[in-house]
C-alpha cells in the first residue's frame, strides 16, 4: 500500500523531517539522511556562510533532499521576510519555515509576527511552514493566510520532554484542513509515533537525532517510529476505553421499548 | 526600574555566610529541579555543591547539548585603540601605564579585518579602551563600515554608551555588546576605580540594560574573577542575567566568565579563583539559565579549555591577542593582558571537531 505525502507540490515517501543543527559535525549529514529515509531537511540560513572558506552545511546535504530553509533566530517578521527572500535569492527553493521567536528564554515562536510574514511571503510565492504554539486561532490565521502546513509544538524546542501539548494538537488535527506537522519537543521515537497515531500528518526532529550518542543509528528509529505511528493510524486503532462496559445499559430500554 | 532595585535588596546579605550554611541535602534538591530559582543557584556555588559536582556537571552536559547541541561559537577580539582615561588598578591600559598608546586607522583596521577574516571566523569582537575623544562615536561607526564587509555579526567590548549611542552603533551594523561590572562590590569597585568615567557604578550597572532597550541582539555581562570573592560576584552576575532575560526576552544574554591575568606582573589578585572554582561556576549557570550563553576565553589555558568544553559553554574566543593591531601590525607590542591559550582558530577548531564538536563560524548576519 502507498501512503505518499503531498506537500508543497512534492510527493514525498518519508513523513519524517529531519534537521541540520546540533549534530557534532556536519559531515554526518548525508549518513543521516540515508538511514533516516526522509525526504525533506531545514536549515537554519543564519547559520550558512554562502561565501565559506570553510566547511558549508548546505555542501553536506544531498541534492536528492527537498530544502526547507527556516528563519531561526528571526524576531521580527520583517526579519523572517528578509531571511526568506535571501534563501530564495541564494538558491534554496520557496519552501520556508517560519520561526518567530521574541523570546529567548523559553523560545516560543510570536504567533502575530508568525502569521503577518506568512502573509506577506504566501503572496510572494513561497510555500510557508509556520511554526507555532498550538493554537487554533492562530492557525485559522495561518490558514487564511496560505500556509501550506502547520508546525506546532509537542514541547518547547530542544526539552525533548514530547508531547506535552498533545491535546491541543489533537484539536488542530481535528479541525485545520492543512497538514499538521508536528515540531520540538519530540525527544523519543516514541514521542513521535504517538503524533502519528494521533493522526499527525509528519513529524520533524532534530535535537533528537542531533544530539544522542549513534544519531545515525537514532534516525533510523525515528523513522520506524513515525512509520509504525502511521500505520496504526490508517489502520485506525481499536478504541480503548478508560471504563469497562457497563453491564445494565442506560439506553438499553429503547430497544425493549420498540420491541 | 533598574537592576539597581533588585541588587540593594541583595546588597546586605553576607552571601559568603548564607552559602557556608548551606547543606549538601539542599543542594541536590536544587540539583534536581526543572527550573532553578536564584536560591537554587546559590546552594549550587555553595562549599557544599562540591560533593555533587559530578552530577551537576552531567546535568549541565545534557542541557548544553539540548539547547545548543554539540556545537561551539568561536569569535576573535580585535583591539582598536588603547588610549584610555581610566585608572583601573587592574588593567594593562590604566591610564598610568606607561606604554606606547596607539589607535589603529580605518585602513589598518581593514588590513585587520583581512587577516581575520581569512580564518574563517565571521563574528568579531571589537574593543577599545575609554577615551571617547580618541575612539569617538564616529570613528567606531567608520570602523563598523569596514568591518561589515568581512564580518557577519560585529559585537563591541568598549566604555560604557548611553542608549542613543548603543542605537547609532546598531545602526553602524553592531549586534552585540560585552560589558563587565568588573565587581559587583560597591566599595572595592570604587577603590580600583580611583578616577575616570569608569569610576560610576551605575552608569556601569545599568550599560546592559541600555543595551537591550536600544535593541542589542546580545548582551555579554560577567565580573573579573578574582578582584573579590568570586562566590559574591557570581551570585550578582546570575542575579543580573536572569533579572536581564526576564526584562528583555527579545534579547539573547551571555555571561562571559574572565579569570584575572596579571598584566606584566603588576597587579595581584586579592582572591584566588581555582579550576574546579571555574567549573563549579560554569555547571551552575548551565542548570540555573539553561539557554543563556557562556563565554570562556583564551585567558584561560589550552588544557583547561579543553576540558571545559562538554559542562556547558558555548562560546570560545580563538586566535585572540589583546594588542591593538595584534593580528597584522608590526608594531603592536602592548598586551591588555597575556594570553594563555595561544592556538589558532584553525587548531581550536581542529581540536573541537576531533573532540565530537562542531565549530561555529556563523551564527547570525545582518539579514
Amino acid at each position: 500500500m502507498h501512503d505518499m505525502f503531498e506537500i508543497g507540490g512534492k510527493k514525498l515517501s518519508s513523513r519524517l523531517f529531519i534537521g541540520t543543527g546540533k549534530y557534532a559535525s556536519d559531515r554526518m549529514i548525508p549518513d543521516i539522511c540515508k538511514s533516516t529515509g526522509a525526504g525533506v531537511i531545514t536549515v537554519a540560513l543564519r547559520r550558512v556562510d554562502f561565501n565559506a572558506i570553510t566547511d558549508n552545511v548546505m555542501q553536506h546535504i544531498p541534492p536528492h533532499m527537498q530544502l526547507m530553509p527556516n528563519t531561526s533566530g528571526a524576531r521580527t517578521s520583517e526579519e523572517a521576510i528578509r531571511i526568506a527572500r535571501l534563501a530564495r535569492a541564494t538558491g534554496c527553493g520557496n519552501w520556508i519555515k517560519i520561526e518567530v521567536i521574541t523570546d529567548n528564554k523559553y523560545l516560543l515562536p510570536d504567533g502575530y509576527q508568525t502569521a503577518k510574514a506568512t502573509e506577506i511571503l504566501t503572496k510572494e510565492g513561497f510555500a510557508v511552514f509556520p511554526y507555532i504554539n498550538p493554537d487554533l486561532y492562530v492557525a485559522r490565521d495561518l490558514v487564511n493566510a496560505g500556509a501550506v502546513a502547520i508546525m506546532p509544538l509537542g514541547a518547547p524546542i530542544g526539552t525533548n520532554r514530547g508531547l506535552r501539548t498533545e491535546e491541543m494538537i489533537h484539536i488542530l488535527i481535528d479541525d485545520i484542513d492543512l497538514p499538521i506537522i508536528v515540531d520540538a519537543g519530540i525527544g523519543k521515537p516514541s514521542h513521535a509515533c504517538q503524533a502519528m497515531e494521533a493522526g499527525a500528518d509528519a513529524c520533524l526532529v532534530n535535537t533528537a537525532i542531533a544530539t544522542s550518542e549513534d544519531p545515525v543509528r537514532m534516525g533510523k528509529a525515528f523513522s520506524e517510529a513515525v512509520q509504525a505511528g502511521r500505520n496504526a493510524f490508517l489502520a485506525k486503532t481499536g478504541i480503548s476505553r478508560k471504563l469497562a462496559s457497563a453491564s445494565s445499559p442506560l439506553t438499553g430500554f429503547i430497544r425493549n421499548h420498540e420491541g | 526600574m533598574s537592576f539597581l532595585n533588585v541588587y540593594e535588596q541583595y546588597q546586605n546579605i553576607d552571601i559568603e555566610k548564607a552559602l557556608s550554611a548551606m547543606n549538601p541535602d539542599s543542594v541536590y534538591r536544587s540539583l534536581h529541579k526543572q527550573i532553578l530559582s536564584i536560591e537554587d543557584f546559590a546552594a549550587l556555588i555553595s562549599p557544599a555543591a562540591l560533593k555533587w559536582m559530578e552530577n551537576i556537571a552531567q546535568k549541565a552536559h545534557d542541557i548544553k547539548r539540548r539547547y545548543f547541541g554539540n556545537t561551539i561559537h568561536l569569535f576573535t577580539p580585535m583591539y582598536l585603540s588603547n588610549y584610555c582615561n581610566n585608572r583601573c588598578l587592574y588593567c594593562g591600559f590604566n591610564h598610568d601605564v606607561k606604554i606606547e598608546r596607539y589607535q589603529m586607522t580605518l585602513d589598518e583596521v581593514e588590513k585587520e579585518a583581512r587577516v581575520i577574516a581569512s580564518t574563517g571566523l565571521k563574528h568579531i569582537l571589537i574593543l577599545t579602551g575609554d577615551d571617547p575623544k580618541k575612539a569617538s562615536m564616529t570613528y567606531l561607526k567608520s570602523c563598523c563600515d569596514v568591518l561589515q564587509k568581512y564580518f557577519s555579526s560585529i559585537s563591541i567590548e568598549i566604555y560604557a554608551l548611553d542608549t542613543k549611542e548603543y542605537e547609532n552603533l546598531i545602526k553602524s551594523g553592531v549586534d552585540g555588546l560585552t560589558i563587565y561590572q568588573e565587581t559587583y562590590n560597591t566599595e572595592l569597585y570604587d577603590k580600583l576605580h580611583p578616577t575616570g568615567p569608569k569610576k560610576n557604578f551605575r552608569f556601569r550597572l545599568d550599560a546592559p540594560q541600555r543595551g537591550a532597550e536600544a535593541g542589542m541582539r546580545n548582551v555579554t555581562i560577567g565580573t573579573l574573577l578574582g578582584l573579590d570573592s568570586w562566590r559574591k560576584d557570581i551570585f550578582f552576575t546570575a542575579l543580573h542575567a536572569s533579572w536581564l532575560e526576564k526584562q528583555y526576552p527579545e534579547t539573547e544574554i551571555s555571561i562571559a566568565l574572565p579569570r584575572i591575568q596579571p598584566y606584566y606582573g603588576c597587579y595581584q589578585p586579592e582572591h584566588q579563583v581555582s579550576d574546579q572554582d571555574m567549573v563549579q561556576i560554569i555547571i551552575a549557570f548551565r542548570l540555573f539559565l539553561p539557554r543563556c550563553g557562556i563565554t570562556i576565553s583564551t585567558r584561560e589555558s589550552e588544557s583547561f579549555r579543553n576540558n571545559i568544553i562538554k559542562l556547558g559553554v558555548t562560546k570560545l574566543s580563538a586566535g585572540s591577542t589583546t594588542a591593538v593591531g595584534g593580528h597584522s601590525l608590526s608594531n603592536a607590542r602592548y598586551h591588555q593582558f597575556e594570553i594563555s591559550d595561544k592556538r589558532s582558530v584553525e587548531q581550536m577548531a581542529l581540536f573541537l571537531e576531533t573532540n565530537n564538536v562542531q565549530p561555529l563560524f556563523k551564527d547570525w548576519e545582518r539579514f
